[in-house]
């Protein structure tokens, strides 16, 4: 591996997880950069778990002011208004997580998402984005995949006591060893928009239902004008009408997207932090394998529900979708 | 949903997490968030430098203070209106009883070892009250739930055994790199480190030669005023040339085996360059814990695999450092994966024995994984399982029973599935733990000591802490501070005698009472005289039914650094594939329960060996060197 070696105190500080991922991942996470986008409660577990891990750099952009109730599953600031009243939460969190770790840099980015332009992002291997638009996700994933080098791309959404991870790895390639010898490995991964556009009559039959009520959501909320998350029981009737267009649209079954799943989604605006805790664990393995290089990578969508205890992995792609 | 059900559960529960490590940081977070508000955390261990990588509520700072107290402040610096009780204090002492548990609605387990497991398995039986079992390793991991009477305890199924090897295999025939590491470590370290009234297998015993044990000895100590450079290099050549010569003359011994290579030290390196060794000037205002030969040599690289030459310089370094800077300690020192100079010397000693038996050279980071039992551990697992673990314990604080599961944290998806949650088992009506139902012990009753019994079978299979023994009404054993003078002696006396010949004898057909006060666990024994044991099968001359010990898995204790980096993938590989085969089966499926999770330690620090007090002599040999699989 190039570059220099790790010195005698990262050594001792990651020697467990040296153990399990090596030297040589270790080195490359610690050249990476990383863009956090969204700073509730799950990608506050997720930035956790990589400023441990130790990677390069980590940049966090929210400039929403800090609430009791952004606060609900952040252990990162103290839930106390004389500490954060007229901070953004990038700026707290980023106090914070300094501390974990001070071999990784962590710095804020002020300013909206959306108006990053595709130069921005080069400065980054990887991309998450949370608590974002739809037209945000596609539009940062589209100028992601506009750059020359490869860049990961994350979106991770909580709500009530689920949650999603889509990952977008672009062209990947990596190195898999089983009976001592290595294997290249190679996986093609659709854009969030390429993915989001398979029929859902060419999904399996069993495809996850949160996977389809998300979509749901997703537009009613791009629809509507909310913000993510700003939804109610009261708007129930109004999702239900769209369930039915959509599903007629794609001509599948209303029952794919039961009533009692939209109700979860729409009510559930606390956070859940074991959920939290869980997707934001999932999500940083992820990230780790994505800058070592080890591991199969998880393609393309992950959905934990706490109701059924089940962490699925759900290939969503036009080449799946046909074969 | 989440919250407003939960909540009033959550509000009124009062818990108790036992281990402040890697899944209790991130469990006492979790259930911070939650919204629990009395929780209790038990926690022997101090904090290290290596913790800090994934125990996020510690700091550098915090370096040697106690877990349980600083992951408190910790939290309540996010949560200042939630009461959380530390203890800096070990699981199984005897203030932790079943009046201890019963205060509790559930029991949260982030522990690393199968002893304290056990023995909180068997408190919140007693005291009925629920327990949820957690354990990682990598980036596997697990959650189970227990809960008398409704699902199976911890102890239904038996769990791999920590791995133990025959005397012969590290005494005189390695096959393995771990058989080196043990050789140097558990008896070549031991012999000039630690006790010397220690029993120490150190010198082959072949059926052929019979060598003057004061000559022997002679060879272990430094004469007085010997010079260093010349002890070191008898010693060398005792261990590493003459001792395998000895070996080499026992034919039979290598007739189906490769023949090791005798090594001398002037073979290796010349004598003059042993005086070029390393520059003790250059750093000797040094405390005792950062002696380093490495430094003195000029070795940078941990990961780096040395040649046998740079190891037996490493041994010499090591060796001298020992004496001139730790001279104090010789004779009290017992291994300790954090004590840099003990590392290296057993490094090197593992190697150049390693070398002489064609076996691979290893680095010293991995000799460290192998020589200390570290177990891998990464924070993210740690994270999944704690909130694994909140969620079934709101289910628990609920009475879902029917919504339990356990979940399986894979590496590898099984059915789309990298959380897979299975429901939970029946209890295991014949498990002597939480049924009653009696074992059998065949055994020798003219020929075993209660000795034999209380450390084979009572401690080491049953996990006792103070064990009782009864027969009828008799007693014949029993520990604890409360004891008279001349009932101590009663007992030490009752120990070595045969069981046969005890104030009330055992025989074929005796049934005893085994029974550990503070766990609340009893047990009958049927006693059943047997004449022969097999001495390479059955090596501790009696056998326990009943209690069938699972057989342990070697595992390759490679790091996934360097050109081994394959052992490791292969082990998780296999034993992730073993995970969905077994689904059908699901009896089989805990077969995979991870006995030792990355995290945190509540019972002493200490390597476990197990010993026969026999003779040991290599065409005979008994005794087995335990290695408990523990992060320390
Ligand atoms: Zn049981």
């Amino acid at each position: 591996m190039d570059g220099e070696e790790l010195t005698e105190h990262e050594t001792a500080l990651y020697d467990r997880q040296i153990r399990v991922w090596g030297a040589d991942a270790q080195r490359r996470l610690s050249k990476s950069h990383i863009l956090v986008s969204g700073l509730k409660g799950t990608v506050v577990e997720f930035c956790k778990n990589i400023v441990l891990a130790g990677v390069g750099s980590v940049t966090l952009n929210d400039d929403r002011l800090v609430t009791e109730e952004l606060l609900s599953a952040n252990f990162l600031i103290p839930l106390d208004e004389n500490v954060y009243a007229g901070k953004t939460l990038a700026e707290l969190c980023c106090d914070s997580l300094k501390d974990f770790n001070p071999m990784v840099r962590v710095s804020v980015e002020k300013g909206a998402l959306s108006n990053f332009g595709v130069d921005f992002f080069d400065k980054f291997d990887v991309v998450v984005v949370s608590c974002c638009s739809l037209s945000t996700k596609k539009s940062v994933n589209e100028k992601c995949r506009k750059l020359s080098k490869r860049m990961a791309f994350y979106t991770v959404d909580c709500r009530d006591n689920c949650g999603e991870i889509f990952v977008d790895l672009q062209n990947y390639i990596y190195s898999k060893k089983k009976d001592d010898e290595t294997f290249q490995c190679h996986l093609d991964y659709p854009s969030f928009v390429e993915a989001i556009a398979v029929p859902w009559k060419s999904l399996p039959r069993r495809v996850s239902k949160l996977y389809l009520a998300m979509r749901v959501m997703e537009k009613y909320e791009e629809l509507e004008g909310r913000v993510p998350g700003e939804t109610s029981a009261a708007d129930l009737l109004n999702v239900q009408k769209l369930r039915k267009e959509l599903c007629e649209a794609h001509s599948v079954s209303e029952s794919q997207i039961p009533d009692s799943i939209l109700q979860r989604l729409l009510e559930g605006r606390q956070e859940f932090p074991p959920v939290c805790a869980i997707i934001g664990g999932i999500l940083g393995q992820e990230v780790i394998k994505a800058i070592s290089g080890k591991g199969d990578p998880l393609k393309n969508f992950f959905f934990f529900d706490a109701m059924d205890g089940k962490g699925i992995i759900e290939d969503i792609s036009e080449q799946k979708a046909q074969g | 949903m989440a919250s407003e059900q939960h909540l009033s559960a959550i509000k009124g529960a009062k818990v108790l997490m036992v281990g402040a490590g890697g899944i209790g940081c991130e469990l006492l977070k979790t259930l911070a968030l939650s919204g629990f508000k009395d929780i209790h955390i038990i926690d022997m261990d101090t904090i290290e430098v290596s913790n800090l990588n994934r125990q996020f509520l510690f700091r550098q700072s915090h370096v040697g203070e106690s877990k349980a107290k600083v992951a408190r402040d910790a939290v309540l610096k996010f949560r200042p209106d939630i009461s959380i009780t530390p203890y800096h204090a070990n699981v199984k002492d005897p203030e932790f009883n079943v009046d201890f548990f019963k205060q509790f609605n559930v029991i949260l387990n982030g522990l690393d070892n199968l002893d304290a497991r056990r023995h909180v398995n068997r408190l919140c039986l007693a005291a009925g009250v629920p327990l949820i079992e957690s354990g990682t390793t990598g980036f596997l991991g697990q959650v189970t739930v227990h809960v008398k009477g409704r699902t199976e305890c911890y102890e239904c199924q038996t769990k791999p055994a920590p791995k133990t090897y025959p005397v012969c295999t590290i005494s005189s025939t390695p096959s393995k790199f771990v058989h080196c590491i043990v050789w140097a470590k558990d008896l070549l370290f031991a012999k000039l480190f630690g006790d010397k009234n220690q029993q120490n297998d150190l010198n082959v015993r072949s059926s052929n030669v019979s060598s003057s044990s004061q000559q022997t000895e002679d060879v272990f100590e430094r004469q007085i005023d010997e010079d260093i450079e010349q002890y070191g290099r008898r010693l060398y050549d005792h261990v590493f040339g003459y001792n395998i010569e000895l070996a080499l003359s026992n034919e039979e011994t290598w007739r189906h085996r490769n023949r090791p290579r005798p090594i001398y030290v002037k073979d290796i390196i010349p004598t003059e360059l042993i005086h070029e060794n390393g520059d003790l000037d250059k750093d000797s205002i040094i405390g005792d814990s950062s002696v380093s030969a490495m430094a003195t040599l000029g070795l940078k690289n941990p990961q780096d695999l040395w040649s046998l030459k740079e190891n037996s310089k490493l041994f010499f370094e090591a060796l001298k450092l020992f004496f001139l800077k730790r001279e104090k300690e010789i004779g009290n020192l017992i291994f300790d994966k954090d004590d840099q100079l003990a590392v290296e010397f057993v490094t090197a000693a593992a190697n150049i024995r390693a070398s002489s038996f064609g076996i691979p050279l290893h680095s010293l980071f991995e000799a460290k994984g192998i020589a200390g039992n570290i177990v891998h551990a990464v924070a993210t697992t740690n994270a999944i399982i704690a909130g694994l673990i909140v969620i079934e314990a709101i289910k628990v604080l609920q009475n879902n029973v029917k919504d339990y599961r356990m979940t399986y944290c894979l590496e590898h998806p099984s059915k789309k599935m990298l959380l897979m949650p299975v429901e939970p088992f029946e209890p295991n009506k014949s498990c002597y733990v939480c049924s009653e139902t009696p074992l059998t012990l065949e055994i020798n009753t003219h020929h075993s000591k209660l000795r034999d019994l209380v450390e084979k079978i009572v401690k080491a299979k049953l996990g006792m802490n103070l064990p009782l023994i009864m027969h009828g009404s008799v007693l014949l054993y029993e520990v604890g501070d409360d004891l008279e003078e001349n009932e101590v002696a009663n007992y030490a006396a009752n120990l070595e005698k045969v069981l046969s010949e005890l104030p009330s004898p055992i025989t074929g057909g005796t049934i005893l009472t085994v029974e550990d006060l503070q766990q609340e666990l009893k047990c009958s024994i049927n006693i059943k005289h047997r004449e022969q044991f097999d001495e390479e099968k059955e090596p501790d001359g009696m056998i326990l039914f009943g209690w069938t010990q699972a057989l342990a898995v070697e595992k390759n204790y490679n790091g996934a650094s360097t050109s081994q980096a394959t052992s490791l993938n292969t082990e998780e590989d296999e034993e992730l594939q073993f995970i969905p085969t077994q689904i059908g089966k699901k009896r089989k499926l805990s077969d995979n329960f991870i006995t030792a999770s990355s995290d945190n330690s509540c019972i002493p620090k200490e390597t476990k060996i197990k010993r026969k007090a026999d003779e040991v002599d290599c065409n005979n040999g008994n005794s087995d060197y335990g290695r408990e699989k523990m992060e320390q």
